[in-house]
């Protein structure tokens, strides 16, 4: 779509239009009825060519939104895997695949280290103990004994253990290069969208010469109680910008303060 | 104590799984949205309720008010933990009887609290 098609043959309809007006107030006062008649059986025929135009524009206008967003005709099929809009579904899929995979990876590894990381603690805990009676004589020699092979082994597990969750550690840094991945897929997604809103707004703009021309008047208020009852019970997601915005509450705090000011 | 935690994300089930365990509530069971949540209520083995909001099929808000009109289950302890944000949501979600909400992302101290609070506040 280029900016000279958007120069609507409207505005031309409603020039010539006013004219003929004119005359056509000319000729009825005149007495002139067959010509009046003729004027406004012409101004008709105009307004047809004009309409005529216009939804050719459009269909045209159309068409070529839809060749920008790679959907050409032919079957299901093809129109399908040509989509931009598909393919953007599909990407937007992958997204998902490999945030939750990564969440998986990670949690497994957490899963791994907790375990390894409270043996650390708890053995830790205990030779300390033991660790102070030993500091305070209050210790005989065979239980020495058996603390000295205790710490030994304490030393080789953790030396172990703590190389473990050295290397989970790592593994959990590497399973977040998600972020540079889908990043890099949801910006191209995000284009799609702007792209997509651009070209609406210009055939809402060639439609609305159609509706101009025709008189034509379109129902727009929607039914929106209904809508935002069955809204309200569906949840509506995550909020964007919540800190800017009155409705929407910005963390735990605003909750809790929200819900004791109902007295809970 | 048995407590049935209710997320359409296996992630989000996760997670909550293991800060219940590390608060000592090691018997859980998951369901992945309300229709799935509801028959698995009603065996009566749930002592608590965990839910999200936004799920398919039923969400956490329809199975709220289902549970709150079912006599077998109404005194169910219910803690709502969800993105919904909207201050309408937390009311309605108040009106309809939850016991808490904790709003996404959530840290595990919240989540501690909130269901510290709904015990203290049961016995």
């Amino acid at each position: 779509m280029n900016e000279a098609d958007n120069q609507a043959p409207g505005m031309e309809y409603e020039k010539e239009l006013l004219e003929q007006v004119g005359q056509l107030k000319d000729e009825v006062e005149a007495g002139d009825m067959a010509a009046a008649m003729r004027r406004i059986a012409d101004m008709g025929e105009e307004r047809d060519q004009t309409l005529y135009l216009e939804v050719g524009r459009l269909t045209r206008s159309l068409h070529e939104a839809l060749r920008n967003f790679h959907i050409q005709a032919g079957n299901e099929h093809q129109r399908q895997a040509l989509s931009r809009m598909g393919d953007a579904s599909d990407r937007l899929g992958y997204v998902v695949e490999l945030t939750s995979k990564s969440a998986n990876r990670t949690m497994d590894l957490v899963e791994a280290s907790m375990p390894l990381a409270s043996q650390i603690q708890q053995e830790g805990a205990a030779i300390r103990s033991e660790w102070q009676r030993l500091g305070q004589r209050d210790m005989k020699a065979a239980e020495f004994r058996q603390l000295y092979s205790r710490i030994q082994r304490y030393l080789d597990v953790t030396c172990e253990d703590s190389s473990q969750m050295y290397e989970n550690l790592s593994e959990i840094l590497l399973a977040q290069d998600y972020q540079d991945l889908t990043g890099q897929v949801i910006q191209r997604v995000t284009d799609l969208v702007r792209d997509v809103e651009d070209n609406l707004v210009k055939l809402m703009v060639m439609a609305s010469d159609v509706d101009r021309i025709t008189g034509t008047v379109h129902e727009t208020a929607e039914s929106s109680e209904e809508k935002d009852k069955e809204q309200n019970s569906r949840g509506e997601g995550p909020q964007m910008n919540a800190d800017k915005r009155d409705d929407v509450v910005s963390g735990q705090d605003d909750v809790d303060d929200l819900l004791s000011s109902l007295g809970f | 104590m048995k407590i049935l935690i209710v997320d359409d994300f296996s992630t989000m089930r996760r997670i909550i799984r293991n800060l219940l365990r590390d608060l000592g509530f090691s018997n859980t069971d998951e369901a992945d949205d309300g229709n799935t949540a509801l028959p698995m209520l009603k065996t009566g083995k749930y002592d608590f309720l965990v839910t999200d909001w936004n799920m398919p099929g039923m969400t956490g808000m329809e199975l709220l008010k289902t549970v709150r009109a079912d006599d077998n289950l109404k005194s169910l302890p219910i803690l709502m933990v969800t993105a919904e944000a909207k201050r309408e949501q937390i009311v309605a979600a108040a009106q309809a009887g939850v016991n808490g909400y904790v709003v996404k992302p959530f840290t595990a101290a919240v989540l501690k609290d909130k269901i510290e609070k709904i015990f203290e506040r049961l016995q």
